[in-house]
């Protein structure tokens, strides 16, 4: 165990192998591993927001199907109620214009029915002061009795 | 042990403790330790400079994922003990643990292996070739590691503290009255410089030790081999655990200094 020069000579190489470290080793190394966990970390924030986003996203993907379902259910329920609300409207104008072509009909069966009595009284009358004017011949004036006629037409 | 012939146990082990050296005196180099470290220094700084040019924030390659692991796991320990800003300690510690890492490595290397290859290609004789391939079972490395890291310690005490602050740190404790400020100084001088030392000693005995049962087992004959398994598998613990334990305390002693009272 002797101490001599090679004490020297091993505290320069240190020496020297410490600085080439600190210079050209150290610095590039952990630069790049202090790098690469910035990207990782970064990379995992990003992952986690993607996840929060996509899980909102879905969220509002949900509601909005909701809604377009609620939407629906409330535009059918409408149609059917206009649908509904059309067939009701047309009954009732099916019955009005029933009514009216019935109350038509009927006036004019009464029209003709008055005009067909009225005609068959006339004639009936006609028909009377001829049968008397046969029955009665010379006796019956039809204008001095034509008071007692129009009675009789109106009787019948 | 192909020499081991006609070698004694004792001489055999000598042998194999022998640093190749050059110089004489103090300026004796050991070449093997020094040449083995700056190498594995080399090997470090190659592959980690390699991945730090080609460094990517996106998808990292194999050999990339393997360098940043032991790159954040400093970077952990570094943060879980040091909590100033200081752009040194964690380079400085990523050196320490992976070229100690290294070092310690060679550890398994088999004790004659690289005598061996190198008597088979240069043709000199085995018993001229001393050839200690783990650096850190020399004291030279590890005091070398060990005192560049006390000058730091030093360095960011005045830093942090400025020089009354640190000489204040000396002397006003563990003791408050002012006539107990030498005591004081002593006790913290020994404090301080214990530091370095036991960072260097514990290193440098753990492998030492290590090597040193590594080439006892490599005299007792055929069954080494099974033994040799063994000593190795125990030093998958012993090896990062000595590396993790040089760089935590650097990172505590780097820390220390930091602290104002």
């Amino acid at each position: 165990m002797d101490i001599n020069a090679t004490l020297i000579g091993q505290l320069f190489a240190f020496i020297v192998f410490v600085i080439f470290c600190m210079k050209y080793v150290w610095p590039p190394i952990i630069g790049a591993i202090e790098a690469r966990q910035a990207t990782i970390a970064d990379g995992l924030a990003a992952s986690d927001r993607a996840a929060k986003e996509l899980e909102l996203a879905q969220g509002k993907a949900t509601a909005q199907l909701k809604e377009a379902k609620a939407q629906a259910a409330e535009i059918i329920e409408a149609a059917k109620k206009r649908e509904t609300q059309l067939v009701e409207e047309a009954a009732v104008k099916a019955q009005a214009e029933k009514d009216k072509i019935l109350a038509a009909g009927h006036a004019e069966i009464e029209t003709e029915r008055n005009q067909a009595k009225e005609e068959l009284r006339q004639q009936v009358a006609i028909l009377a002061v001829a049968g008397a004017e046969r029955i009665l011949e010379r006796s019956i004036d039809a204008a001095a009795h034509s008071d007692i006629l129009d009675k009789l037409v109106a009787e019948l | 042990m192909s020499s081991a012939a006609e070698l004694t146990s004792q001489e055999y082990i000598k042998h194999h403790l022998t640093n190749l050296t050059v110089g004489e005196g103090f300026w004796t180099v050991h070449v093997d330790s020094l040449g083995w470290s700056i190498f594995l220094g080399l090997v470090f700084l190659t592959i980690f400079r390699s991945v730090a040019k080609k460094a990517q924030t996106g998808v990292p390659g194999k050999l990339q994922c393997a360098v940043e692991m032991i790159v954040e796991f400093v970077d952990e320990s570094v943060k879980s003990t040091f909590h100033g800003k200081n752009p040194l300690i964690a380079p400085l510690s990523l050196t320490i643990f992976v070229w100690v890492l290294l070092m310690n490595a060679m550890d398994w290397v088999p004790v004659d292996l690289l005598s061996n290859v190198i008597s088979l290609v240069s043709g000199i004789e085995l018993s001229h070739i001393y050839m200690k391939p783990v650096p850190t079972t020399d004291p030279n490395i590890t005091f070398a590691l060990a005192l560049g890291v006390f000058v730091l310690v030093i360095y960011y005490s005045i830093k942090v503290k400025g020089i009354g602050g640190f000489i204040k740190e000396l002397t006003t404790q563990p003791f408050g009255h002012w006539s107990l400020y030498p005591v004081n100084f002593i006790l913290e001088m020994v404090t301080l410089l214990a530091r370095p030392l036991s960072l260097a000693l514990r290193l440098f005995g753990n492998l030492y030790a290590g090597e040193l049962i590594f080439l006892l087992i490599a005299t007792i004959g055929l069954f080494q081999l099974p033994v040799h398994f063994l000593w190795a598998a125990f030093h998958l613990l012993v090896i990062p655990l000595q590396a993790f334990i040089f760089m935590m305390l650097t990172i505590v002693y780097l820390s220390l200094a930091h602290e104002d009272h």
